[in-house]
């Protein structure tokens, strides 16, 4: 049951995530990697790890893609953006040719990864769930989840200065 | 899980589901209604006694008018609008513990559709989803109007989400527990959070009213400056479908207040009722439906506080929308968490050393 529900979300992950790319309305894209942020959260919930794909849903479909949406919406309105950009033959060529490069050495690099292999007799099943992940943020990650709320505080002071209207400055 | 109880667990669902759409359909009637009372007029009384057949007569209208889409309205989005909206809506009432635990011979089922140890979050990304809906119809209609509605309905949802979520979790401190089931036990007959949670209460109400885009906080779909808002371009029963998952909206978190700050279905002396009876299966049974009752007549009375509030504040500015959310209630929300955590531990100092 899990493993053929493992195999269903992740096809549908991967056709989520070619659709993104390959739409030709970057609306429709945003639509389509909200699908995919729901199916990444479906393998989080097979994993027994259900804070994690609330927050994913929480943080990435419900914030960060309505600010992606709310975006695209100002600079697209019902307009065809594809056409207007012209590509050449060597355009094409080099891309394809940068692609598959990368493609190979993702290949290369991923080729002989082992994944470890938790034991099950000592493994805690229980290890997704939030009381635990809370225990083990704050006290064994204590410092690196620290580092990260400064990290973020930085770049919110950031955007707000960058945002911020200068005395004298006239912005409109 | 046995047969039995995933058979109860799929009726029970379509029970709540079916709730939600009843009271939903007479939230219509009964704005109506409670408005035509505010502004001393008679309101609808011509289908059926008192106008009681008034939400199916409209549901009729509905589904027989016109179904228009604007020749420059990009055709799928359009309809896929309406529809977000409405399984939104309609999905979130699924952790909400309606009711304790009744016992039918040798089983007990619990009145809660689904319980998991991350409901509130649930709630809450559910609830973020909602703006979508908003969001792809007002874009997808091809109109100034809609696109304005669907910005305003993207950036008030996104403001008031943050207060919101740092709001609950000085209820999360309290409770240690995300799941509603947890927090709905731990307020037994008369220890509500709303006792130690007036200022969370408050920000959470205010948030509550710009989540479902209600008045004062309707910017989305003000109809004096923006005619209708994201739903300009709708018609027939894909107008309906908007509309329905407002008033869903107002009932699932007209629910979650209820269960997050007036005990759920805990109400004064339930203990001594329940110790009253000599069999505890049935003394059990009896709290559970009272409480099922109580439950369901705080989520009317917060319904009715949406409309009353409705129908006699005016509407905020935009400015003075954000200015609210950013600059009042973040702060306030932060105090709110800070008064709790010191709070918790002054008591646990005075009743541990």
């Amino acid at each position: 049951m899990t493993e053929s529900l493992f195999f269903f979300f992740a096809s549908l992950t991967l056709l989520c995530a070619i659709m993104v790319v390959i739409s030709k309305n970057p609306v429709y894209s945003v639509i389509f990697l909200i699908l995919t942020f729901f199916t990444i959260s479906a393998h989080y919930i097979l994993l027994n790890a259900q804070f994690l794909a609330a927050v994913n849903i929480i943080v990435y479909a419900g914030a960060i893609m309505v600010l992606f949406l709310f975006v695209l919406m100002f600079i697209n309105t019902g307009k065809n953006v594809e056409g207007t950009i012209k590509r050449n033959v060597l355009a094409k060529i080099a891309g394809t040719v940068a692609g598959g490069l990368l493609f190979t050495v993702v290949v290369a690099a991923l080729k002989d990864v082992t994944l470890g292999h938790p034991d099950p007799a000592t493994y805690n099943s229980q290890v997704g769930m939030v009381e635990n992940l809370g225990k083990v943020l704050f006290t064994k990650y204590m410092l690196p989840f620290q580092l990260v709320a400064v990290l973020f505080l930085v770049s919110m002071v950031g955007a707000v200065m960058i945002g911020k209207r200068e005395t004298g400055e006239q912005n409109f | 899980m046995d047969s039995v109880l995933l058979i109860y667990k799929g009726i029970y669902i379509l029970v709540i589901f079916g709730i939600s759409l009843l009271i939903a359909t007479y939230s219509t009637y009964f704005e109506r209604k409670i408005a035509a009372f505010i502004q001393d007029r008679v309101g609808p009384n011509r289908a059926g006694p008192m106008g009681l057949l008034q939400p199916l007569a409209d549901a009729g209208k509905l589904f027989f008018k016109e179904e228009f889409i604007p020749a420059k309205a990009n055709k799928m989005l359009f309809i896929l609008g309406p529809g977000i909206a409405m399984l939104v809506a309609a999905m979130s009432s699924a952790v909400i513990p309606f009711g304790d635990t009744l016992i039918l011979g040798e089983t007990s089922f619990d009145l809660i559709a689904i319980d998991v140890n991350i409901g509130i979050l649930y709630i809450f990304g559910v609830v973020s989803l909602g703006v979508y809906g908003l969001m792809i119809g007002g874009w997808a209609s091809n109109n100034k109007f809609s696109l304005l509605g669907a910005i305003r309905a993207a950036s008030q949802n996104i403001s008031y989400e943050l207060a919101m979520g740092l709001s609950l979790i000085a209820v999360l401190m309290l409770s240690g527990s995300l799941s509603l089931k947890v927090i709905a036990e731990q307020q037994t007959g008369f220890n509500w959070n709303i006792w130690y949670q007036p200022l969370g209460f408050l920000i959470f109400l205010i948030c509550a009213f710009a989540e479902t885009n209600r008045t004062p906080f309707d910017l989305p779909e003000s109809e004096a400056e923006l005619i209708g808002g994201y739903h300009t371009e709708y018609s027939s029963m894909k107008l309906g479908m908007y509309l329905f998952a407002e008033y869903i909206n107002i009932f699932v978190v007209s629910a979650v207040m209820s269960t997050l700050y007036f005990g759920a279905y805990n109400f004064p002396f339930m203990e001594n009722l329940r110790n009253a009876f000599d069999d505890p299966v049935l003394g059990n049974n009896v709290v559970t439906i009272i409480g099922v009752a109580v439950m369901f007549a705080k989520i009317f009375a917060f319904i009715f506080f949406f409309m009353w509030v409705r129908w006699t504040l005016p509407r905020f500015r935009y400015d003075q929308l954000m200015k609210l959310g950013w600059n009042i209630l973040i702060p306030l929300a932060i105090l709110n968490i800070l008064l709790t955590g010191g709070g918790i531990l002054l008591y646990e100092y005075f009743t541990n050393g």
